[in-house]
């Protein structure tokens, strides 16, 4: 049975482009075609730019007839709706830019153009990434392809669904507590967050500026590595990326891990962890010692500090981030009589609930009297937590944990309690605190066949190494070849 | 740590953010249950640990100071819900 052109990986649909089994405009169609038969029931997509993207594939294909080629020429892509595009609504999953046309694109989703992609549409996300099932889309909630009464993770679930639903190829999105690697796990498919500076955020709107990084939603591993190929490195728009050279990604995969040393944290293997997720991570970690890994255990002592540290420091810099929306120059403005109503009927009616909660936590926290108790404090804690991953890494290569301590909740079950939906991101917040990269890759499904990810998580700029072990366990499993 | 609503509708001015009864009154028990949770840290020694407001060691990153085009005054004013003549048309700052 031959597969559906939707169905290709992102790198053997490009080979087969290149052999000219097919061409963009019907792999492109393939794709909307998928997207029209079944974002109904999933809702992965705010935006589908049917007409651009065949403009863009037909173009695609122009070009390689004349003998041209690049990475992702005729490559039909989605991106999370937090990154600007040029002349394409991007909204943020806020009502308060439900119009917002941004006048330049994102340096990422630039290079994603640059390199032939063909844009298929903008992704749903909690309102301004802030949220970890989608429910916080000011729009709609999205469905877990895997079980629709249940959520895709967040915020990135719109890019997650997308993927594991085949209705992108690959997606983009931004991880800033695990908004990338909870909707791939959730959803079955790869997730990768880059270390902090590797990926240049600018056009990517602001939630927590010292968190957030752009990350890619992937069928495998090979797709997610090629992709960071093209988005990674410096950018005179981004002061915070980092001038280390961006190394060949996809060509240092191999199935060899042998040597490599994985750390396995006791905090991150406690009591509350769902025990299929508990079984399926150690399974997981078995085959990478059967493929040559030497497994240790390790500690991360200040673990349990890094939700509350990241609940201050993140929603302090959201407050500021977010103050830029006033009703004067873009979004949603009310109509109130003079500029100081003006700014908070705007803010109020234009915010959605998650929105004004962390809006507010963040202004409390930096208010006169508490930003020693609580901001500084939490600054201070945030240094002993990477601390203890620089210590570990001076042990291990890479460490391994589960991404979730459940797999995928139903929806409206967390909705009406924020500290519940918080814990869904404890073993992915303290990552970004350090500033380090991890991967989420697909490990088994539990009882009711819903996906549970692996996380293995790397120092800063360690990428290379991660990606290469993250693929040998990859290739040694059949999970990633198995879709909703 | 239980915030009053006094305090809600203060941090809620700050933030120029008009809430409702109803929101001041859940945010005023939710920021509590937050806070609640973020008690933990007082527990933590941190008197000679330094602060980490940002991960990279970049410091000083300098950039060549090269004209270049900006953007056009129609595209940076497109999205305005209001304006005139190339600028943003705001509402009263001034009663009266």
């Amino acid at each position: 049975m031959s597969k559906a052109l939707y169905e290709l990986t992102l790198h053997a649909a490009w080979a087969a482009l290149q052999r000219g089994d097919f061409s963009a405009v019907e792999l492109t169609q393939s794709l909307l075609d998928r997207i029209a038969q079944v974002d109904g029931q999933v809702n992965a997509y705010l935006t589908v730019t049917a007409e651009l993207a065949l403009a863009q594939a037909a173009a695609a294909d122009d070009r390689r007839s004349r003998g041209e080629t690049a990475p992702l020429l005729g490559i039909p892509l989605a991106v999370k709706d937090v990154l600007c595009t040029e002349g394409v609504r991007t909204t943020c999953g806020s009502r308060i830019l439900e119009h917002f046309i941004p006048p330049y694109t994102a340096t990422a989703v630039h290079r994603l153009a640059a390199a032939g992609m063909v844009l298929l549409g903008k992704t749903n996300t909690d309102e301004f990434a802030m949220g970890s099932s989608t429910e916080n889309s000011g729009y709609f909630p999205t469905h877990n392809p895997w079980d629709l009464a249940r959520v895709p993770g967040g915020s990135s679930g719109g890019s997650g669904a997308a993927v594991a639903a085949q209705m992108a190829m690959a997606a983009l999105g931004s991880d800033t507590g695990g908004s990338v690697r909870l909707p791939a796990s959730y959803c079955g498919v790869v997730g990768l967050k880059p270390s902090y500076g590797r990926v240049s955020r600018y056009g990517l709107v602001a939630y927590g500026s010292s968190l957030d990084q752009i990350g890619v939603l992937a069928k495998d591993v090979r797709d997610a590595a090629l992709l960071l190929g093209v988005i990674a490195g410096q950018d005179p728009h981004d002061s915070t990326t980092m001038p280390a050279p961006v190394p060949p990604y996809s060509q240092l995969l191999s199935e060899d891990v042998r040597g490599l040393r994985i750390g396995l944290p006791d905090e991150y293997f406690v009591e509350g962890l769902q025990p299929e997720v508990n079984a399926a991570v150690q399974a997981a970690i078995d085959v990478l010692a059967g493929l040559g890994a030497e497994v240790v255990r390790i500690s991360l002592p200040n673990t349990d500090k890094a939700l509350p540290v990241y609940y201050l420091v993140a929603t302090a810099e959201a407050s500021a981030n977010l103050a830029r929306f006033d009703g004067v120059r873009y979004g949603f403005s009310a109509d109130s009589a003079n500029i100081l109503d003006n700014y908070r009927d705007s803010r109020g009616q234009g915010f959605g609930a998650e929105v004004k909660r962390r809006i507010m936590l963040g202004t409390y926290v930096l208010s006169a009297g508490y930003y020693d108790a609580y901001y500084l404090k939490a600054q201070q804690v945030r240094t002993l937590i990477k601390q203890d991953f620089e210590s570990a890494f001076t042990q291990v290569d890479l460490i391994a944990s589960p991404v979730a301590p459940t797999t995928a909740f139903r929806l409206g079950e967390k909705v009406d309690d924020p500290l519940a939906m918080y814990l869904s991101d404890l073993f992915t917040i303290p990552l970004n605190l350090a500033g380090m990269c991890g991967i989420s890759v697909p490990c088994g499904f539990d009882a009711q066949g819903l996906p549970i990810g692996l996380q293995l998580m790397g120092p800063h700029l360690g990428e290379a190494t991660l990606l290469r072990a993250a693929h040998a366990y990859e290739q040694a499993t059949p999970w990633h070849s198995r879709w909703a | 740590m239980h915030l009053t609503s006094e305090e809600v509708r203060h941090v809620a001015e700050l933030a120029k953010l008009r809430l409702s009864e109803q929101e001041l009154a859940l945010y005023a028990g939710q920021l509590s249950a937050i806070l609640e949770y973020a008690e933990r840290l007082q527990q933590v020694e941190t008197s000679c640990v330094a602060p980490t407001p940002y991960v990279l060691p970049l410091v000083n990153v300098w950039a060549e100071d090269l004209p270049a085009p900006s953007l056009p005054n129609e595209l940076a004013t497109a999205n305005a819900p209001d304006r005139e003549d190339g600028f943003f048309r705001v509402r009263a700052v001034f009663e009266e």
